[in-house]
C-alpha cells in the first residue's frame, strides 16, 4: 500500500488577530500550522499502515516554509513528504490548486504507483472542500467524501469499505483503490507521536520541486492565470440594526423572556 | 463559451424527497433569471423521479431537465456527475447553483473541474451584475467580519454552492407551469466503480436543523460546567443545545451542535444566543431565526446587531434566575412541558 495525504499549511484562525480597521486578519499575527483535518488525514494514513501495511508520503503546494507541516506529518508518522513550491503556483483556486497537485501526484505514481489518497474534508482558511474531488476527477479514480471511518481495506480484490457522512446518518460505501478520500475531524483521535518519529521529523529534509521537476504541464492552468475565480470585492455587510434591549435588574430581564416564551409556549410541546 | 444562457438549480432529492435548499435555490434562481430575462432550470437526476418535475416547476423553474436511470437510484459522484455533464455540455447554462450539502458539493466540485470552470463555495449571498451577465456570490472571507464577493469572469457556467437556509423559496403555486426535458444516461452498472451497500439513517440524533428552539452558548459560559446551564434551559424547553466553534473547539459540545459557517445552519422560531460575541462566521448559521434573545455583557457585541430581544448582562447571573423562573411559571399555570 502506497498513501498519499495532501496537507495544506493554514494560518491558525483560533490565534489570529483582526485588525480593527480594515476588519481583515492580520496574517502576520498568525502562526502557520498543519490544516487539523489534514492532521486527521494523515493519521488516518497512519492506522491504515498498521492494520495493511505499506508507506505514507505526504504531498503539498505552498511557500517554502511549508517544510514545517511536512515535519509535522513526518512526526504523525508520515514516511517521506514532497513539497511543491514556485512563484507560478502563487493565487491558486481550487482548480488550478487540483491541477497542480494532480501533476505533482503523477510523478510521485511514477516513482511508487498510488493506492489511496487521502485529504482533509477542508482547509480551515479557503474553506471549500473543493480540492480532493477536483484532484480524484482529474486523475480519474472515484471520490469518497466526508469520510468517517474506513472499516475494510481488502489488498487482494484492491476494495475498500468506507464511511460517509450524509445529511442525517451516514452511507456504507464499497469502492475501488486507487481512491481518494476526504476526512472529518472525527474519524480518529491524532495519536501522541512517539519519539522515534519526533526525532526523524527533526532531522527531515522532504523532497522540492519547482514546476520544471513536473511533466506535461500545462503552465496557462497553474497558479492565478490557471484560476477561474477571483475575489471581486471585500465588503463589511451592513451592520444589522437589532432589536429592542430589555432593561431593568436581572429579574425584571428574566420576567421579559419568560412572557416572550409564554408567547409562543405552542413551541415546548411539539410532537 | 459567453454565449450560455440560462440559470440552473440543481435540485438534490434523496429518496424522492427534494431537499429543502434546493427549493431555496429556485427561489434564488428565479430573482437572477429574472434580471437577466432568461429561463430558469432544475435539473433533477434520479431513478423514477420525473413526478418531481411538476413540484420543481411550482417552486419557480420555467423548465426542468430530468435523467432517469437504475444507475441514479442512489448518489453517487461518478453517476450524477455523468448526467449533470451530460446536460451542461448539451444546453450550456451561464448559472448553475448547487446547495452546500455533502452531495451538492461533491457534484459540484467533479463538474467544475470537467467542465473547467469556477466554482465558489458556501454562498451567503446572490446577485448578478446584469449588464456583464456576472454572477457575484459573495461568501464569509477568513477571520474578521468581512464579506468576499467571487466572480468568474472568463468561463461558463458560473458555479457556485450555497448554503442551506439562507436563500428564501417561493410559495408553492400550483397554478405554474413549464416544460419538461429528458434525457437519457448510457452508464451501466457494471462499469461503476462505487456501491452503496447501506445507508443509515440516525434517527436516535434530532437533526439541529429540525428543532423549533435552540439555546446556543458561546465562550463567554466560562467554563464547561457553566455550560450547564445551557443544556438545563434547553431542556425544560425541550430545546435543541449549540454551540460556537470556540466551544467545539474548547470541547464542551461535540462538532454536531455547532452552528455557523462550518457548522449547522439553522431557522428556529426562537433562538437563544448566550455568551456569543457574535462573529460572522457564526452569524450566518443563525441570522435567519425568527426570534433571536441574544445576553452578553459587552453592549457592542455584534450579536446584538442580529437580535430581536437583547440582554445587557452577565449571562451567570441571568440564566439561573430565569431557569427558576421558568420552572415558577410553568408551575404556576399547571402547564405540563412535553419535550420534544
Ligand atoms: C477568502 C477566500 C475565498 C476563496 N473562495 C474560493 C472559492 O469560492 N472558490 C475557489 O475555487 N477558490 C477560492 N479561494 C481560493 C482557495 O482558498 C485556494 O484555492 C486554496 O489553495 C485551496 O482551497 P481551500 O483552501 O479551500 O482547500 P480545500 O478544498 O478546503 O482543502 C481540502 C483539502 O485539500 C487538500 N489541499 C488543499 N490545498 C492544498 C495544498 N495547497 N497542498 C496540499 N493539499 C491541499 C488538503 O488535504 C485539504 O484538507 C478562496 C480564497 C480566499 C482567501
Ligand atoms: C474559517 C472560519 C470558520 C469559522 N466557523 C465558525 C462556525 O461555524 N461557527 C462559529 O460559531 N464560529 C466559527 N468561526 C469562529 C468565529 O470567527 C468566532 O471566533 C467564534 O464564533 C467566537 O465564538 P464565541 O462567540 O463563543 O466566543 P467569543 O468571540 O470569545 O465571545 C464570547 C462573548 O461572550 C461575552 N461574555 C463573556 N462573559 C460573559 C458573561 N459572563 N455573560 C455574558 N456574556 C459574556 C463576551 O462579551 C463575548 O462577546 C470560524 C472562524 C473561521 C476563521
Amino acid at each position: 500500500m502506497h498513501i498519499v495525504v495532501c496537507v495544506k499549511q493554514v494560518p491558525d484562525t483560533k490565534i489570529i488577530k483582526i485588525n480593527p480597521k480594515t476588519n481583515t486578519l492580520d496574517r502576520r499575527s498568525a502562526p502557520a500550522i498543519l490544516n487539523p483535518y489534514d492532521a486527521h488525514a494523515v493519521q488516518t494514513a497512519v492506522s491504515i499502515k498498521e492494520a495493511a501495511g505499506g508507506e505514507i508520503s505526504v504531498l503539498s503546494m505552498g511557500p517554502p516554509q511549508a517544510v514545517d507541516i511536512i515535519k509535522k506529518s513526518v512526526e504523525i508518522g508520515a514516511d517521506r513528504g514532497y513539497l511543491i513550491t514556485d512563484r507560478a503556483f502563487a493565487g491558486a483556486d481550487t482548480l488550478a490548486t487540483s491541477y497542480a497537485l494532480s501533476k505533482a501526484l503523477d510523478r510521485i505514481s511514477k516513482e511508487k504507483p498510488i493506492d489511496l489518497i487521502i485529504c482533509g474534508k477542508h482547509a480551515i482558511d479557503g474553506d471549500t472542500g473543493q480540492v480532493g474531488p477536483g484532484i480524484a476527477r482529474r486523475l480519474d479514480i472515484p471520490p469518497v467524501t466526508n469520510v468517517i471511518e474506513v472499516s475494510d481495506i481488502n489488498k487482494d480484490t484492491r476494495r475498500v469499505k468506507i464511511k460517509r457522512k450524509i445529511i442525517n446518518g451516514y452511507e456504507l460505501i464499497e469502492t475501488e483503490m486507487p481512491c481518494l478520500l476526504t476526512v472529518e475531524k472525527e474519524i480518529n483521535d491524532i495519536a501522541y507521536s512517539p519519539l522515534p518519529n519526533m526525532i526523524k521529523a527533526a532531522r527531515y529534509t522532504p523532497i522540492i520541486w519547482a514546476v520544471s521537476d513536473l511533466e506535461d504541464v500545462d503552465r496557462t492552468q497553474l497558479g492565478l492565470k490557471g484560476s477561474p475565480t477571483i475575489v471581486g470585492k471585500m465588503f463589511t455587510p451592513p451592520k444589522p440594526e437589532g432589536g429592542h434591549m430589555l432593561d431593568g435588574n436581572a429579574d425584571d430581564q428574566a420576567k421579559q423572556i419568560i412572557d416572550i416564551l409564554l408567547q409562543n409556549k405552542e413551541l415546548f410541546s411539539v410532537n | 463559451m459567453l454565449d450560455n444562457r440560462g440559470v440552473w438549480v440543481y435540485v438534490e432529492q434523496n429518496e424522492g424527497v427534494i431537499e429543502g435548499v434546493s427549493l431555496e435555490l429556485l427561489g434564488a434562481g428565479r430573482k437572477l433569471a429574472d434580471k437577466l430575462e432568461v429561463p430558469l432550470a432544475g435539473i433533477l437526476l434520479g431513478d423514477n423521479v420525473r413526478e418531481l418535475a411538476e413540484e420543481i416547476i411550482f417552486y419557480g423553474a420555467d423548465e426542468v431537465y430530468v435523467v432517469e436511470s437504475p444507475v441514479l437510484k442512489q448518489y453517487r459522484t461518478e453517476s450524477y456527475m455523468k448526467g449533470v455533464i451530460l446536460l451542461a455540455e448539451k444546453y450550456k447554462p451561464e448559472i448553475f447553483l448547487y446547495g452546500a450539502t455533502p452531495n451538492g458539493k461533491d457534484v459540484a466540485s467533479a463538474v467544475a473541474t470537467d467542465l473547467s470552470t469556477g466554482l465558489t463555495a458556501d454562498t451567503t449571498m446572490l446577485d448578478v451584475e446584469v449588464e456583464k451577465r456576472l454572477l457575484e456570490a459573495s461568501r464569509p472571507a477568513f477571520g474578521g467580519n468581512i464579506m468576499a464577493t467571487i466572480l468568474c469572469k472568463k468561463h461558463r457556467p458560473q458555479m457556485a454552492t450555497v448554503r442551506p437556509k439562507v436563500m428564501k423559496a417561493l410559495e408553492r403555486d400550483t397554478a405554474r407551469t413549464g416544460r419538461v426535458i429528458e434525457e437519457s444516461l448510457e452508464i451501466r452498472e457494471e462499469d461503476m466503480r462505487t456501491k452503496v451497500l447501506e445507508i443509515v439513517k440516525d434517527v436516535t440524533k434530532k437533526s439541529l436543523a429540525d428543532a423549533h428552539i435552540i439555546v446556543c452558548g458561546g465562550k463567554g459560559m466560562g467554563d464547561e460546567r457553566n455550560f450547564g446551564l445551557i443544556h438545563e434551559l434547553a431542556g425544560l424547553l425541550g430545546a435543541g443545545v449549540g454551540g460556537t466553534r470556540d466551544v467545539v473547539e474548547a470541547g464542551w459540545l461535540s462538532h454536531d451542535h455547532q452552528i455557523g459557517q462550518t457548522g449547522e445552519t439553522v431557522t428556529p422560531k426562537i433562538y437563544f444566543a448566550i455568551g456569543i460575541s457574535g462573529a460572522i462566521q457564526h452569524l450566518v448559521g443563525m441570522k435567519n431565526s425568527e426570534i433571536i434573545i441574544a445576553i452578553n455583557k459587552d453592549p457592542n457585541a455584534p450579536i446584538f446587531g442580529v437580535s430581536t430581544y437583547g440582554i445587557v448582562g452577565d449571562a451567570l447571573e441571568v440564566l439561573p434566575i430565569l431557569i427558576k423562573q421558568f420552572k415558577e411559571a410553568f408551575h404556576e399555570k399547571g402547564g405540563e412541558v412535553t419535550h420534544a
